[in-house]
């Protein structure tokens, strides 16, 4: 039982970094928006596991959060948005994709090899999520820099986010009460954002995040 | 006697994917056929081709060298072996020590090799076209699949296909997220290898996609019979390939009787006719991508290798 309950937990946290990699694939924003729908639905399912396999009842509410908040909200706000906006629905990318899934490569391995030596001793099922939790936050992170549309950047913002709820349950005892806190404040950071954007837009005429540089004086 | 009888067997293998190779295009062929609608030629269609172009004349280019002329035999060979090196129904076999999963893709590499060099032999604009844009596919395909090679060899402890065999089916592999990459990767790769369709077109001579179909436009006759039917044998490599690795059930072990080895070539034949069929829904759902976007495919393949490769350091052995 322990080796299919660990198997299972590999699979979904393996499934979310991969998942990662194919929002770093995309060139369409409303494909885009689908991957990061489905990669809630996914975290959800892995909170859900770790909830039966710890016996933490509180981790159900967590992943209901993550379903309702990340898998459904969120990403129909978003598409709204996009349509509002009216802009481009190709995703714009500062470096090619294919540098982009190396650089991704590379930081997997590196977050891999740290948390590896870094939990040496621990539980394997929490040693095993926290190294893919990181793999998931330094690919949410990589998502924001390589992406030059703010629409995209704020999917990464909330990719990284997934890996934070990731390490959170594999951590065992995060109270409720964070978790919840840290979900609104999300939702907050969303809406910000997303107000922000149209201010953006009205300011500048686009989302790009290149035009704000004109503003700050830079020479570009 | 045993030794004769290991042989039999062995030879038995040999033969059998020689008889299967066409059947398994025919099949494809009938399926995507039925998909769109379409009547289809019979299933047996390909060994008529075959025995046609055996009959026929071979027409040569005045400037084809040797190279031009024995690089449909070469290609043949080395195909040959590597598709019957593969446990099909059986592991075990008399030979099966050399069936190396890295000396697998040296032998395809060096069938490759012989078409592009042969390819260019001729010096029309389409063969060199064909021969340029194979080995870009190749130098993307081939890194993907030593690296899903890896990922398998680093869960079974060995690259030699019955050993491997043998560790998947049983118990305690367990679900491994690793393999699965590894599998979505190996089927990346061999759509590329085999020339199907997102990559490249088996059933269209339109110069502007070919890849395949340019390089050995210069050939008639039994080295043209030959080349396609290295080409049907290579897709009834991967798919065994695919077969043995990924859903090795009742695989017949070394010493089991012929009743094993029954149940194995029905299985066998049964895994053949649901991965041909697999390959003619998903090529009749996809359209063919440019070939500029297969670095892209391909890339992604290597990725999934890669990581599979990566994702296996976190798992529970190892």
């Amino acid at each position: 039982m322990n080796g299919l309950s660990f198997d299972v937990a590999h699979l979904l946290a393996g499934g979310l970094v991969l998942i990662s990699f194919m929002m770093l694939y995309q060139d369409r924003l409303y494909s885009l928006l689908n991957i990061f729908a489905m990669q809630a639905v996914v975290l959800a399912l892995a909170v859900a596991w770790q909830a039966f396999v710890q016996d933490a009842p509180h981790l159900y509410v967590t992943a209901l959060i993550a379903l309702v908040l990340k898998a459904i909200i969120i990403p129909v706000a978003l598409h709204r948005t996009i349509e509002r906006l009216g802009i481009h629905r190709e995703v714009e990318t500062v470096v090619g994709i294919g540098l982009t899934m190396l650089a991704g490569i590379g930081l997997v391995a590196l977050s891999l090899l740290l948390m590896l030596r870094v939990t040496i001793g621990v539980d394997a099922l929490a040693r095993e999520d926290l190294s893919f939790a990181l793999c998931v936050v330094l690919l949410g992170l990589l998502m924001m820099v390589t992406r030059r549309n703010a629409v995209s950047q704020i999917v990464g913002f909330m990719s990284l986010e997934n890996g934070l709820v990731l390490a959170a349950t594999g951590a065992k005892g995060m109270p409720l009460v964070v978790e919840i806190s840290v979900a609104f404040s999300v939702l907050v950071a969303f809406i910000v954002i997303g107000v922000f954007l149209f201010r953006i837009r009205e300011r500048f005429d686009t989302v790009d995040v290149g035009a704000l540089h004109r503003s700050r004086g830079d020479s570009e | 006697m045993a030794l004769i009888l290991d042989l039999l067997v062995q030879g038995s293998q040999m033969a059998l994917v020689l008889a299967l190779a066409p059947l398994l295009t025919g099949f494809v062929r009938k399926v995507k056929a039925r998909l769109t609608r379409r009547q289809g030629a019979s299933i047996i269609q390909p060994y008529r081709d075959l025995l046609r172009l055996l009959r026929k004349e071979v027409v040569l280019a005045q400037n084809a060298s040797w190279l031009f002329r024995s690089a449909p035999y070469l290609i043949f060979a080395t195909t040959w072996v590597a598709a019957a090196l593969v446990p099909t129904f059986a592991t075990g076999l008399y030979f099966s020590w050399t069936a190396d999963l890295i000396a697998l893709v040296a032998l395809l590499g060096s069938a490759r090799f012989y078409q592009a060099l042969a390819g260019m032999d001729v010096g029309t604009s389409f063969g060199g076209i064909g021969s340029s844009r194979e080995v870009m596919i190749a130098s993307f395909a081939e890194p993907a699949m030593l690296l899903t090679v890896f990922t398998v060899a680093l869960v079974a402890g060995s690259t030699q296909l019955s050993t491997i065999a043998e560790v998947m089916s049983s118990s305690h592999v367990g679900l491994r997220v690793s393999l699965g990459m590894a599998l979505f990767a190996m089927i990346m790769v061999a759509i590329a290898e085999n020339a199907r369709i997102p990559v490249d077109n088996p059933a269209t001579h339109l110069e502007l996609t070919m890849v395949h179909e340019a390089m050995i436009l210069e050939y008639s006759g039994r080295h043209l019979a030959l080349i396609e039917f290295a080409a049907s044998l290579k897709l009834l490599l991967y798919c065994s390939l695919i077969a043995c690795i990924f859903m090795p059930w009742s695989l017949a072990s070394a010493e089991a009787g012929p009743v094993a080895y029954l149940v194995g070539g029905v299985v066998y034949l049964g895994k053949l006719v649901l991965l041909g069929f697999a390959l003619a829904v998903f090529e009749t759902a996809i359209a063919k991508m440019r070939v500029f976007r297969v670095p892209q495919f391909l890339g992604a393949a290597l990725m999934l290798s890669l990581l599979g490769t990566l994702l296996l350091f976190v798992s529970r052995t190892l």
